[in-house]
């Protein structure tokens, strides 16, 4: 089959691989009919995830029809129409039954390197470095999904590839980010940081959650525009950010913010050069932003991805004004049904966030546009056909 | 889950004050001149459904993740055979001197083993609906002497991994029903190139 294979920083080929196979009784395969890039998969390409190898397959965001059941799947057959989350989950450990699916205890093989890193080990991702259990990605052809009875969500409604492939991640993503900021419906202001994928879907899930009014910083124009489309006040990242907080606040912050820029948030040439200079594995520019903005007993979110060791963290400001973190991989397999359910009953269109359209066997093309941002690019989607 | 592993030395064993249970108390190697190790796994399963997989010894092969050749002749004894740097395999057989059901078992190599060692897995409930704390303790005198250790240690192929690596194993294939794995999975080149070399 064709498959993105990552080669090296800024290096990425469609090259022809096996086909996967069935490897444990819990495994299905997936013929792939819609797959994407994500924000996160910036980092993998730019070189700043740690524990890559040249040739392992990228992807985490796709769909497809099941092609092959392993044993132990007794709830999809062959030709099921599924989508399939980024992370891994056995459902069975004490966080899955907890719906803390995306620490799964049981899901990650390389549970070495994670502890190594972290302390204890986060659950599998496809597509997303040895340190997350080196699974191959869904940029590809056709895929091989483990624990498939915990994971995909069958799709039977004749709604198209379009509108339901972002349960794969940046939906549930978005929205268990603003979730996470205990919104009050009609007076909770969530401020959002990065109108990329999922800072979109943050900002229309605090909407759907009743949020007061949703501020989104971008240094992009036509990322601002679409922020402003579902209803968001939006501010440059290059203006005074706290002081256009305030003014929009009157002086409170918002009460809640979210970070979803991550690791390489640009703004900051502290970072940009310690970044490069492998002093830091972060650039938390956005972070430290958020931290500072927040009004006194708020919460950030903190969807975006980080890698390593974050620099020069307010951890003072944060403290002090006893804001409440919260983060972390998406519990995908709690969010997938209910947000089903919303674009079933037309709540929400997740196609607004599609720009671009690439065959699979572009891909490499596709990666340095959406990178940098050429073309207004804000979500590419990749046809495996093609 | 921390790795806990050194070479003791009798005078500067860790002291525990009275009442505390110590998990190190039960193991013991000839002159008490081993290296300790003691890992601990949470399991969410009935401590007697962990504890009949692991009395059956032969079942250990499939959560060690080392090749290994386990035999028991009968309930309480067993051989082993572990396959060691350079080609060699190290031997030895092994006695089960405590069998609490569903609680403890304790074993310790019988004379003349290439590799001395003793050691226990504890199955103790865990606080809440947490499951059970799986504990296992082992000292060994290691092939080589402790320079052979050191250098297994440097290699990440230490009794202390191994244990640990089976311990995660022995989890995932009660809790999920199988041990998750990519071996075998598409990968492109130069993985692919080595892949078809072996």
């Amino acid at each position: 089959m064709k498959a993105l294979v990552w080669m090296g920083k800024k290096q990425v080929e469609v090259q022809r691989v096996d086909d996967p196979k069935i490897l444990r009784p819990r495994d299905c395969i997936v013929r792939i009919t819609s797959t994407a890039i994500c924000g996160s998969d910036i980092h993998l390409f730019n070189g700043y995830i740690p524990t890559m190898e040249k040739g392992d397959i990228l992807g985490h965001e796709f769909m497809g029809e099941v092609v092959e059941v392993g044993p132990m799947v007794r709830n999809l057959k062959v030709g099921d129409r599924v989508v399939v989350p980024f992370t891994i989950s056995c459902g069975k450990c004490t966080h899955c039954v907890r719906q803390q699916y995306s620490v799964c205890d049981n899901t990650n093989p390389n549970w070495h390197i994670a502890e190594a890193m972290m302390g204890f080990p986060p659950a599998g991702i496809f597509g997303y470095s040895h340190m997350t259990g080196g699974y191959a990605g869904g940029q590809a052809q056709y895929a091989r999904v483990p624990h498939a009875d915990v994971g995909p969500i069958k799709i039977e409604n004749d709604l198209p590839d379009d509108k339901v492939l972002f349960l794969s991640d940046i939906f549930p993503t978005g929205y268990m980010a603003a979730e996470a900021c205990d919104i009050v419906p009609g007076r909770t202001v969530v401020a959002v940081w990065g109108c990329g994928p999922v800072g979109q879907f943050a900002i229309r899930s605090a909407f759907l959650l009743g949020a007061a009014k949703v501020i989104a910083i971008d240094s992009l124009p036509e990322r601002r525009a679409m922020a402003e489309a579902a209803g968001a006040t939006t501010i440059h990242s290059g203006s005074d950010v706290m002081e256009e907080l305030k003014a929009m606040t009157g002086g409170r912050g918002p009460d809640a913010s979210i970070d979803a820029v991550g690791m390489e948030a640009h703004g900051s040439a502290y970072d940009q050069v310690k970044q490069t200079l492998k002093l830091e594995t972060d650039r938390p520019f956005a972070l430290r932003q958020a931290i500072l903005c927040t009004r006194k007993a708020g919460v950030v979110s903190v969807p975006g991805v980080y890698g390593g060791f974050l620099d020069k963290m307010p951890f003072g400001a944060a403290m002090n004004k006893g804001l409440t973190f919260r983060t972390g991989q998406t519990h995908m397999q709690k969010y997938m049904k209910p947000l089903l359910t919303l674009i079933e009953n037309g709540k929400i269109d997740p196609s607004f966030v599609v720009t671009h359209r690439v065959p699979l066997s572009k891909a490499h093309k596709a990666y340095p546009m959406f990178v940098e941002k050429q073309d207004k690019c804000i979500k590419v989607v990749l046809d495996p056909a093609a | 889950m921390a790795t806990a592993e050194r070479i003791s030395r009798p005078e500067t064993l860790a002291r525990t004050r009275p009442g505390t249970r110590n998990p190190r108390a039960k193991i013991a190697v000839p002159g008490n001149s081993g290296i300790k190790v003691v890992q601990a796994v949470t399991i969410r399963k009935p401590a007697p459904e962990l504890y009949s997989f692991w009395r059956d010894l032969p079942n250990l092969m499939q959560v060690i993740n080392h090749p290994v050749t386990i035999s028991a002749p009968n309930r309480d004894e067993s051989h082993w055979s572990v396959s060691a740097p350079a080609g060699k395999r190290v031997e030895w057989d092994a006695l089960i001197i405590n069998d609490r059901p569903n609680q403890l078992i304790a074993w310790r190599s019988r004379d003349g083993a290439e590799v001395q060692n003793a050691g226990s897995v504890r199955f103790e409930p865990a606080p809440g609906d947490e499951g059970t704390e799986v504990t296992v303790a082992l000292e060994y005198n290691p092939p080589g002497g402790k320079l052979g250790a050191m250098i297994a240690k440097l290699t990440r192929d230490s009794a202390g991994s191994q244990v640990y690596d089976a311990l995660r194993r022995f989890k995932a294939l009660m809790e999920a029903g199988e041990i998750p794995t990519t071996e075998g999975q598409p990968v492109g080149g130069p993985q692919r190139l080595r892949k078809g070399k072996k």
